[in-house]
């Protein structure tokens, strides 16, 4: 029986779950075997494409992490990018303190573009990042605190709705502006970038790439147990009940900002972890994954692929990054208004994305078409 | 762990926790009071110099045009409005003025809205778990199961209000009465000392409309009912005491009878109704 | 008063006040070419000329005084002429000529009585008039004094205060001549002050008097220079009178922020009242509406391609184009996407977001992804000058002035028309708007093309402060909302303080903050605000507010 099990272990008694890591582990073990075998195989995958590969990854765990907040709570952030990033400074920080003197200016302590900026010494903030215990902390720590105290201004004033999107918006918005500055002491418009190594593996090493995929992969999949825990659990119940009639739940006697809270701040971590693998992979971040325009599109990931279903927000974000690798390829032009189109035509014709296309064998889910007759209550 | 497990078996273990009654005081006299309370939004006084008085287990309809402010008191009532003057007393010991709508709620205060509003994309059996009355706090919540004293007092409620055979039914695709219904059944697992329910019986057939009123005398006895209700025939049925708010303040107050013979409030219902909306 | 009254009032002024500017603008330009002055006899005006070519070097400076003393209106391009030695007697006939390019062998002259060309001379030919620099320091200070004697006070004016730090012992007398006899007040303290820095190089402290409060650049450095005095009672008086001199220019510089800040200001509220309404109104929000405004400025752009060598006509005509333009993509955007999402505000916002995207693209491809200039008339371009420390730019009080009309206006409609009745109907209660007859379809088009529109006009104004890219209306987005969510939804009298208060807000923390961090600052500031104010400054009240 479900509900008799530790919460966190519920999920596994789920079908659709076990058949979504299954479906995981399954297609990763392919790609890994693929990878290892000789380059001339006909069926070799290089390991530029893994690396590609777990990159995706990384945005699908972004994805489940924004169809939490989203799909479950009804708080639609557009300012999930700037958790990422956060994670991925975090990271980032770590890996410019294992360069070492390995540096273009070979400074024992501080990273090149501190040392182009003339600085004399380690900021603060960059203490302690050499140690890579308090750099991984620092991964869900960073987002955690951000969203703690801006959930906790936003949600205790009640701030829901469109204008929490706008807000976090801006507030991504803003914090691009900040890291785009020399001063705040990351880089600034270049970021961090000329990582060489991550717990003594060499980056550049193929076997060093395959690992950092199979434990994207692995994040993902934990990543997805722990919000499929929460969903499936009374929380995620309250969590539903607050996305569809906030105030009734109010006067049921739950803290609504709390849970609110409680989730956004869970939700931003996921993020930050998704953030902290990607930029080893990809080798620098910068304050572009500040910019409104990815946290956007990190949604549309999630409304093609199916709100509040988790599985589909992973579907929307591989389908979406795939696409977009095809066309910026192909026709980078295309890009933005096929991205456009897909915002408009996902909203307006595909409301349930993907995954709801795949269970319309549930009939009864056309419930709005009944919800009409509820108007007209005062004569 | 064991940390954990513990607090994981929370609401089991201390199970007499669980406010089965609120800790209200009411041997000093009524269950809620209203004293001089007044709102205004925008310069319109919703609420003008509003005095109320419920007793521990009556039930007391109040009626009134569009535009009284009925609406307006139950709102202040459960702490989603504060009045501009005014106090409001739940038994001799809670100011409501200080608390949020939760803590009103966990106080046993429980609220049927206008409209009825469940949670659409929730089963019956999910809107009924989530209002039971136990400890609501994050990680109880979280780590909560469904054991044999939820589902029995579920079964129970569903029973009361007729909707058993639905349990698993999603509440979004429910009929209007039948969400109204499930919306009392909701109020009912909170186990409040005080309901106030507002126009239980709109949109109802007559046979529901019996239904409710039964029931409501029911709960009257045990549970202190206010209700809000424009049907004249609903409430002839199931009043003991009757207020008529009109313009924010209370124009008469006694039994149907008393009331309806009143000049005024036959005025206010046939006469003045410009001020109404 | 009642407020109906008040905003009449507040109409009326601006009405008044951008009227008495345009002119005023004008006239500064054409203020220099007033010649009103005589002219002599051809003859006289040779015979002194012919005296100044065969003096020596000591009769030259009566000839000088004499050409000066001529009243001749020809007198200031004669002596000019001189001081750049360009003024040649020909050999032969003795008419005095001026080079007019000395280049090659024969060069080009024109009579210096007519200014008539008079073809080419050989150099040979030409006899140079001669100067040296002792002539040319007295030249200096007669053609100043000469300026000092003309009829249009705003051409003494500047000459005037040409002379600030740079009048020497030789002409303080005729100075104090022309001081004394000045008529216009404003010519006479210049010319006070300019003999005071002249008093005050030479020691004299009470000449502190007559140069206190000034704002001019040479009056502070003159006064800088005497408080590094060895004499200590001149470094007393001047330094006591810098002091003063900076507190005012602190004020100026105050006065100078606060007209930036409504500037930056009245930009915001352009840019976010057509939001305040299409979101205010409609609940929708239109995350478009940016690239509505980007759409504005192009049509801005299009009318002076399309009318070449008018930017005025073109900027004029743009206002209503820009309206309509943006108007007509606005309807499409209602009616081929936001009518479908009704109700669901966050699918809203994705769609037009997409929406946004589209058109942004597009304007790349189609036009450029680069740039364009949109030029500024010239009745538009310069300054007002207030006083020596402060100057307003025209662009943007024109733009301060057209976004108070836009608001008066659209007052007016949402106050005085059918459709404004009906879109505040709509928005208090639309399921009873309904029923009583209004056809809520129709005012939500309506409404819609009335904010789109209105973002066309912040499109036209915004192209005469800023580039015209695809990317303009990208920076605005966030900005307009922060506004709207500031000044309260639905409220347009909200839209218009919580932008100005905005705009200063931003500008009074760029100085210390720099401009970045002003930005993040203001965006704290909102978000600690709606802690105490969740609704915004002026919040709806009531029932239907609290949904």
């Amino acid at each position: 029986m479900m509900t008799s099990r530790h919460w966190l272990a519920r999920p596994f008694s789920e079908r659709s779950t076990l058949t979504f890591l299954a479906v995981l582990c399954g297609a990763m073990a392919l790609v890994v075997l693929a990878n290892l075998l000789p380059a001339d195989h006909p069926l070799h995958v290089s390991t530029y494409t893994v690396t590609l590969l777990g990159k995706y990854l990384c945005y699908a765990l972004l994805a489940v992490a924004v169809d939490l907040v989203w799909g479950y709570l009804g708080i639609l952030s557009l300012g999930h990018g700037a958790f990422f990033a956060l994670g991925g400074y975090a990271m980032g920080m770590y890996l410019m303190r294992q360069i070492g003197d390995r540096g273009v200016y070979g400074d024992p302590l501080l990273p090149d573009f501190m040392v182009f900026l003339d600085w004399d010494s380690l900021p603060w903030y960059w203490l302690g990042f050499d140690m890579p215990g308090v750099a991984f902390a620092m991964v869900l720590l960073a987002p955690g605190l951000l969203a703690l105290v801006f959930g906790f201004l936003a949600f205790r004033s009640r701030v829901t709705g469109v204008y929490l999107s706008i807000i976090t918006q801006a507030l991504t918005f803003a914090l691009m502006l900040a890291f785009f500055r020399n001063e705040m002491g990351f880089g600034g418009n270049n970021g961090l970038t000329d990582f060489k190594e991550l717990l003594g593996f060499d980056l550049s090493a193929d076997s060093t790439r395959l690992g950092l995929f199979i434990a994207s992969g692995v994040a993902l999949a934990l990543g997805f147990l722990l919000c499929r825990a929460i969903v499936v659990s009374k929380l995620g119940r309250v969590c539903v009940a607050v996305r569809d009639a906030e105030s009734r739940t109010r006067f049921l006697g739950y803290r609504v900002e709390r849970y609110q809270l409680f989730v956004f701040v869970v939700s931003a971590m996921l993020a930050g972890v998704a953030g902290a693998l990607y930029v080893p992979q990809v080798g620098i971040i910068n304050p572009s994954e500040f910019s409104p325009l990815f946290s956007i599109e990190i949604v549309v990931w999630v409304a093609l692929g199916g709100r509040a279903t988790l599985y589909g927000a992973v579907i929307g974000a591989l389908a979406v990054n795939y696409a977009k690798s095809v066309f910026t390829g192909i026709m980078p032009e295309a890009w933005l208004f096929a991205l456009g189109a897909l915002f408009v035509l996902v909203t307006v014709l595909l409301p349930q994305g993907i995954a709801g296309l795949l269970s319309r064998r549930r009939q009864h889910d056309d419930a709005p078409n009944n919800m009409a007759v509820k108007q007209e209550a005062t004569p | 762990m064991s940390f954990l497990h513990g607090l994981a078996d929370r609401d089991r273990v201390f199970d007499f926790l669980v406010p089965q009654a609120s800790p209200v005081d009411v041997r000093h006299g009524p269950i809620l009071y209203l004293e001089d309370v007044s709102v205004s939004f925008d310069g319109f006084k919703a609420i003008n110099d509003l005095n109320l008085t419920i007793d521990d287990g009556e039930l007391r309809c109040i009626i009134g045009p569009n535009g009284a402010g009925k609406t307006t008191m139950m709102d202040i009532i459960t702490g989603k409005t504060r009045p501009d003057t005014g106090s409001v007393w739940f038994g001799s010991r809670h100011n409501l003025l200080t608390k949020n709508e939760p803590e009103i709620a966990r106080l046993g205060i429980g609220r049927k809205f206008q409209k009825p509003t469940v949670f659409e994309a929730l089963s019956v059996f999910e809107n009924l778990e989530l209002a039971m009355a136990t400890d609501k706090s994050l990680w109880p919540t979280l780590v909560a199961r469904r054991n044999a004293d939820l589902r029995n007092r579920i079964e129970e409620v569903m029973e009361t209000v007729g909707l058993s055979a639905l349990s698993r039914r999603q509440a979004g695709i429910l009929s209007h009465g039948q969400k109204q219904w499930l919306e009392i059944g909701m109020l009912l697992m909170q186990r409040p000392r005080l309901l106030l329910v507002d126009e239980p019986v709109a949109g109802m057939t007559e046979q529901e409309m019996e239904r409710t009123a039964e029931l409501l005398k029911g709960l009257a006895g045990k549970h202190s009912v206010v209700v809000v209700e424009h049907d004249m025939g609903f409430v002839r049925s199931i009043a003991r005491t009757v207020t008529v708010l009109h313009q924010g303040s209370v124009l008469a107050e006694g039994s149907m009878d008393k009331v309806a013979s009143d000049p005024r409030v036959v005025e206010v219902y046939l006469g003045g109704d410009e001020e109404a909306a | 008063m009642n407020t109906t009254a008040w905003r009449y009032w507040l109409k009326a002024l601006l009405l008044v006040s951008l009227v008495a500017l345009g002119p005023c603008a004008l006239g500064q330009d054409n203020a220099a070419e007033q010649d009103t002055s005589a002219t002599l006899e051809e003859d006289a005006g040779r015979e002194l000329l012919q005296a100044l070519a065969e003096a020596n070097f000591r009769e030259k400076e009566a000839a000088i005084d004499a050409i000066a003393a001529s009243g001749d209106t020809r007198a200031r391009g004669w002596l000019e002429s001189f001081a750049e030695g360009k003024l040649a007697q020909v050999k032969d006939s003795g008419d005095i000529v001026v080079i007019l390019a000395n280049r090659g062998r024969q060069w080009p002259v024109a009579d210096a009585l007519t200014m008539e060309e008079a073809g080419e001379v050989s150099r040979r030919e030409l006899d140079r008039v001669a100067i040296n620099n002792r002539l040319r320091g007295h030249l200096d200070s007669t053609l100043a004094l000469l300026d000092l004697r003309v009829d249009d006070p705003a051409q003494r004016l500047i000459a005037a205060k040409a002379l600030l730090g740079d009048v020497d012992t030789e002409v303080v007398e005729s100075l104090s001549e022309l001081a004394q006899n000045e008529s216009d007040p404003e010519v006479a303290a210049a010319l006070t002050q300019a003999i005071a820095i002249h008093r005050l190089e030479q020691g004299d402290s009470a000449a502190v008097a007559d140069l206190a409060g000034s704002l001019n650049g040479q009056v502070r450095a003159a006064l800088m220079q005497a408080s590094r005095s060895e004499d200590a009672m001149v470094a007393d008086a001047a330094s006591a009178a810098l002091a003063d001199i900076e507190q005012s220019l602190k004020l100026n510089r105050a006065a100078e922020t606060l007209y930036f800040g409504l500037s930056l200001g009245s930009v915001l509220v352009l840019a976010a009242i057509g939001l305040a309404i299409t979101f205010g109104v409609m609940g929708v929000i239109n995350m478009a509406h940016g690239e509505l405004i980007m759409l504005g400025a192009y049509t801005t752009w299009a009318m002076q391609q399309l009318l070449p060598g008018q930017p005025g006509l073109a900027l004029l005509l743009a206002i209503p184009a820009g309206f309509l333009v943006a108007a007509l993509v606005g309807v499409a955007i209602e009616r081929g996407v936001i009518q479908f999402l009704k109700g669901r505000p966050l699918e809203t916002l994705l769609a037009t977001f997409g929406v946004s995207l589209i058109l942004q693209q597009l304007v790349r491809t189609l036009i450029s992804p680069l740039n364009r200039t949109v030029v500024t008339p010239e009745w538009m371009s310069g300054s007002l000058i207030i006083n020596d420390a402060l100057s307003l730019t025209l662009n943007r009080l024109y733009v301060l002035g057209f976004a108070v009309l836009v608001f008066a206006a659209l007052m007016l409609v949402m106050r005085r028309t059918r459709l404004g009745l009906e879109v505040r109907a709509v928005t208090q209660n639309r399921a009873m708007a309904r029923s009583m007859g209004i056809r809520a379809t129709r005012v939500d088009i309506l409404t819609f093309a009335l904010g789109s529109g209105v973002a066309g006009l912040a499109g036209v104004a915004l192209s005469q402060l800023t580039n015209v890219g695809p990317n303009l209306g990208q920076n605005y987005i966030i900005d307009s909302f922060m506004v709207v969510v500031f000044g309260g939804v639905g409220n347009l009298w909200g839209t218009l303080v919580a932008g100005l208060s905005l705009g200063v807000i931003n500008q009074v923390l760029e100085p210390w903050a720099g401009a970045v961090l002003a930005k993040i600052l203001v965006l704290v500031f909102i978000i600690l605000f709606i802690q105490k104010r969740p609704r915004g400054l002026f919040p709806q009240k009531g029932r239907a507010a609290e949904g």
